[in-house]
């Protein structure tokens, strides 16, 4: 009877089990289909990933294209988690002292119009990339100074050779802009080919491109990662007024814009979509910076530098400009969250980053006056014409120099005059400029502070060789604990002591999208996960 | 015909008909044009609040206040205030003194420019006016936006180069007019006259030619002070023109219309009140100017 009696309970907690596990919640499996609609903010200056850095490009462009590597699309926040798009296995362990990496190349891949793809076109691609021929241009030729060659021994095998051990390497390779080409294609029509067509093995095929409206792609059915992509195709929409972009998802005529958003628009579209929206948010791999130009009068002397950095509030502009644009956390010169980044304790003893403000900017009065401007002086700055958060941020720097007597006028200009003025006009007193990066690779993101004759994107204009050798260093250090230590040291040169040029704020990601949108990860980049495979429509 | 007797009395009765104050001439023109009367108020107050700006106030117009960020309109921020926590009233105060200063700069430099080129041109006339005169219909082909965008994208934004954009276009508008009146006023004998006392040509027309077409430059004048004042509102909304920490109310508009539409819709509601206010107001002053200065008006 007893027994009968423990059975029966048995029995009646299994079942109760059984339907409580029935009813928890799962993960919703993906459903085919659908074509997703997203709005982008910028213009397309060419199809050739190699040679742009726009996400106008990326977004549209990026779906097309496999790469060797990728950041994980379900894991895009992570720095250093990287699998294989056109390589099979896992990321090689590097060999013969960390300077040889061999990659396996998948051999079930076939470009858009029906070529195979071998390691033969994986270096190609990287040949274009890291030592183009003569006239042919490579935005990111520099992320790859560490490589000695590339060979293809075999159609299954492909070999990188380093100069030197390097943390920088792997992150290089999965940057979103290193879009796989065929060889065919670059020996038969040249290396600009590929900045008007398109032929590659990514997700989907290229079905047309209306300048100023639309680009429309189309699922690849014998696409390598098997059972992807869901869409059966995307449009992507121009729509450079963020007014438009924010009015087309309110009006379900876009389900996302992948830039992001500023605070107030995603609490508008939250307040008006309710549950039919979703918001994903992020730190992001980018910073706005001031640059003095070092060849203008006093930005040459350190000292009225230092007082620049050292008027700006950051921990409070922090707290209220997170409300009205799109920057957020304080940081040094490596992305916030990185292992190789300063702690707050850290960051605190660096000028511009003390915790009290009117300490700081007594110290700031003090520079001035010793650099003989007891009553401050007169400059501009020159910012450009973008709001979010160009003209914000520009906005609050100046009412931030003006506690230490400064008067600042703003000169700002749209995008082509302000690159135009910063690189090679060099006509401005101090600058707003920016450090945005796609994959976190701290040891090269901070090649913006290294001498303007090595750096490219160095626009203040001044060397340094002592970070110069600190940069070389890093890069060359396999130990993790001695590279965070060259970092600090290289941080307090950059930002306090030189006070060469130094952040305000990094960025920060809102990304709100109609619910409907599944599968998509934000990254702390805008450039990064846009291969929309994992993306599916839940309808 | 008269005899001197009458001459006399007509004389007398003239002499007799007392003459009204300046106060009697200023109530007999704002009833006769009420419209004209209310928007030259409206000017007055505008340049009253630019000139007083520091006294009527209490806030600074360009101070970061982030803990009164988006407040509401209330008894201690009567329009409320932006995103970066300034007084919004304060904003208007100040920026009708860059709406004043770019508008009156432009319109005066505009007109007086065009009141040269388009007495110059009647008074050479020949093959000079002739080319001159198609070089300005290739000015005035380009609707005024368009030319001062054009100049804005040449010379770069900032104060003086808003002032020179919007003059530009402005000159061939003015000159267009004054050739007209110009070109009467070369046939009258007396300007035959001074050329054939050997006057050079500066003095014909500074002293013969240019005070006879007043009446159009003052009309052009006053009609191009609330079309200034919306160009560069438009520049400053499209980020062209003034820029912050200015006060300007297209800048103000601009910053606020995109985001806060909804969520604090004082933020661009007040600026673009007082633009449509301003331009209003000065439209119709330019008209009751126009109405009066006109003869042909003016006798009927």
């Amino acid at each position: 009877m007893r027994n009968t009696r423990m059975k029966t309970l048995l029995i009646a907690a299994a079942v109760l089990a059984l339907g409580l596990w029935s009813f928890a919640p799962v993960e919703a499996a993906p459903k085919k289909g659908g074509v997703l609609k997203f709005v982008v903010g910028s213009k397309i200056p060419s199809y050739d990933g190699h040679i742009e850095s726009t996400f106008g490009m990326i977004h549209p462009l990026r779906p097309f294209y496999s790469l060797l590597i990728r950041v994980n699309p379900d894991n895009p926040a992570s720095p250093t988690d990287f699998v294989c798009d056109v390589c099979e296995g896992g990321i090689p362990k590097p060999t013969e002292g960390h300077t040889k990496y061999a990659f396996k190349i998948r051999s079930d891949i076939t470009f858009h119009n029906g070529q195979k793809l071998t390691s033969a076109d994986v270096k190609a691609t990287y040949d274009k990339i890291i030592s183009p021929p003569k006239g042919i241009e490579s935005n990111r030729k520099a992320f790859f100074s560490m490589v000695k060659s590339v060979s293809a021994p075999d159609p299954k095998t492909l070999v990188f050779k380093l100069k030197y051990p390097t943390g920088a390497f792997v992150p290089a390779l999965a940057l979103p802009y290193n879009f796989i080409y065929s060889k065919a294609d670059l020996d038969k029509h040249g290396y600009k080919w590929h900045q008007k067509n398109v032929n590659g093995t990514g997700a989907f095929r290229f079905v047309q491109h209306q300048p100023g409206a639309f680009v429309e792609g189309k699922r690849y059915e014998k696409y390598h990662h098997k059972g992807k992509p869901y869409l059966d195709g995307y449009r992507a929409i121009s729509a450079p007024k963020m007014a438009i972009r924010l009015q087309a998802i309110r009006g379900d005529r876009a389900a996302i814009e992948f830039r992001g958003f500023p605070p107030k628009a995603r609490d508008d579209l939250k307040k008006a979509l309710g549950d039919k929206l979703t918001v994903q948010e992020s730190d992001w791999n980018c910073n706005l910076m001031v640059t003095p130009n070092h060849k203008r009068k006093p930005f040459d002397d350190a000292r009225v530098r230092r007082a620049l950095t050292l008027a700006i509030d950051r921990w409070g502009g922090s707290k209220y400009l997170s409300r009205i644009a799109i920057v957020k956390t304080v940081g040094g010169v490596v992305f916030p969250k990185h292992p190789l980044a300063a702690t707050k304790e850290e960051l605190t003893k660096i000028a511009g980053y003390w915790p009290d403000i009117n300490k700081s900017r007594a110290e700031a009065k003090r520079l001035l006056k010793e650099a003989g401007y007891p009553s401050g002086f007169e400059f501009t700055l020159h910012n450009r014409g973008v709001d979010q958060p160009y003209k914000v941020v520009g906005t609050w720097v100046i009412d931030q120099w003006r506690k230490i007597g400064l008067k600042v006028k703003q000169w700002v200009q749209p995008s082509g005059p302000f690159y135009a003025t910063l690189r090679k006009k060099k006509n401005f007193d101090v600058s707003i400029d920016f450090n945005c990066q796609s994959v976190i690779n701290p040891l090269v993101d901070v090649s913006k502070f290294i001498s303007d004759d090595r750096a490219g994107n160095q626009y203040a204009e001044y060397q340094d060789r002592q970070l110069d050798k600190w940069f070389d260093e890093m890069n060359r250090e396999p130990d993790v604990k001695k590279q965070r230590a060259i970092m600090r040291k290289y941080e307090k040169r950059a930002l306090d002591e030189m006070a060469h040029q130094f952040v305000t704020l990094w960025w920060y990601k809102i990304n709100p999208h109609r619910s409907y949108v599944k599968g998509w990860k934000i990254a702390p980049s805008h450039y990064l996960n846009q291969h929309l495979d994992n993306v599916w429509i839940d309808k | 015909m008269a005899s001197p007797s009458d001459l006399a009395v007509s004389e007398m009765d003239f002499d007799t008909v007392p003459e009204r104050s300046w106060v009697d001439k200023i109530k007999d023109t704002a009833r006769k044009k009420p419209l004209g009367a209310v928007s030259a108020c409206a000017v007055l107050v505008m340049i009253l609040l630019a000139a007083f700006a520091n006294v009527i106030t209490f806030y600074d117009p360009v101070q970061n206040a982030f803990d009164s960020m988006h407040v509401a309109p209330s008894v201690t921020h009567w329009f409320g205030t932006d995103q970066f926590g300034r007084d919004i009233f304060t904003r208007i105060v100040f920026g009708a003194r860059t709406a004043l200063f770019v508008g009156f700069s432009a319109s005066i430099l505009g007109s007086t420019a065009g009141l040269i080129l388009g007495v110059g041109s009647a008074y050479f006339g020949g093959r000079f006016d002739l080319i001159f005169q198609r070089f300005m219909d290739i000015f005035i082909s380009f609707p005024l936006i368009i030319m001062a965008l054009s100049v804005v994208s040449i010379f770069g934004t900032g104060t003086q180069n808003v002032i020179f954009a919007i003059t530009i276009p402005l000159i061939p508008r003015c000159a267009r007019v004054v050739r007209s009146s110009a070109l009467s006023i070369r046939e009258i004998p007396y300007v035959d006259a001074a050329r054939a006392l050997g006057f050079a040509h500066v003095r014909i027309i500074s002293r013969h030619m240019i005070p006879n077409v007043m009446a159009p430059y003052l009309i052009m004048l006053t009609s191009f002070l609330g079309q200034a004042i919306l160009l560069e509102a438009s520049l400053s909304y499209l980020g062209l023109g003034v820029q912050e920490p200015t006060a300007a109310w297209g800048l103000m508009l601009q910053g606020g219309a995109e985001e806060y539409a909804e969520s604090a819709p004082w933020i661009p509601v007040f600026p673009g009140l007082a633009i449509t206010a301003a331009v209003f107001a000065f439209n119709l002053f330019g008209d009751a100017v126009r109405d009066t200065l006109d003869p042909r008006l003016r006798s009927e």
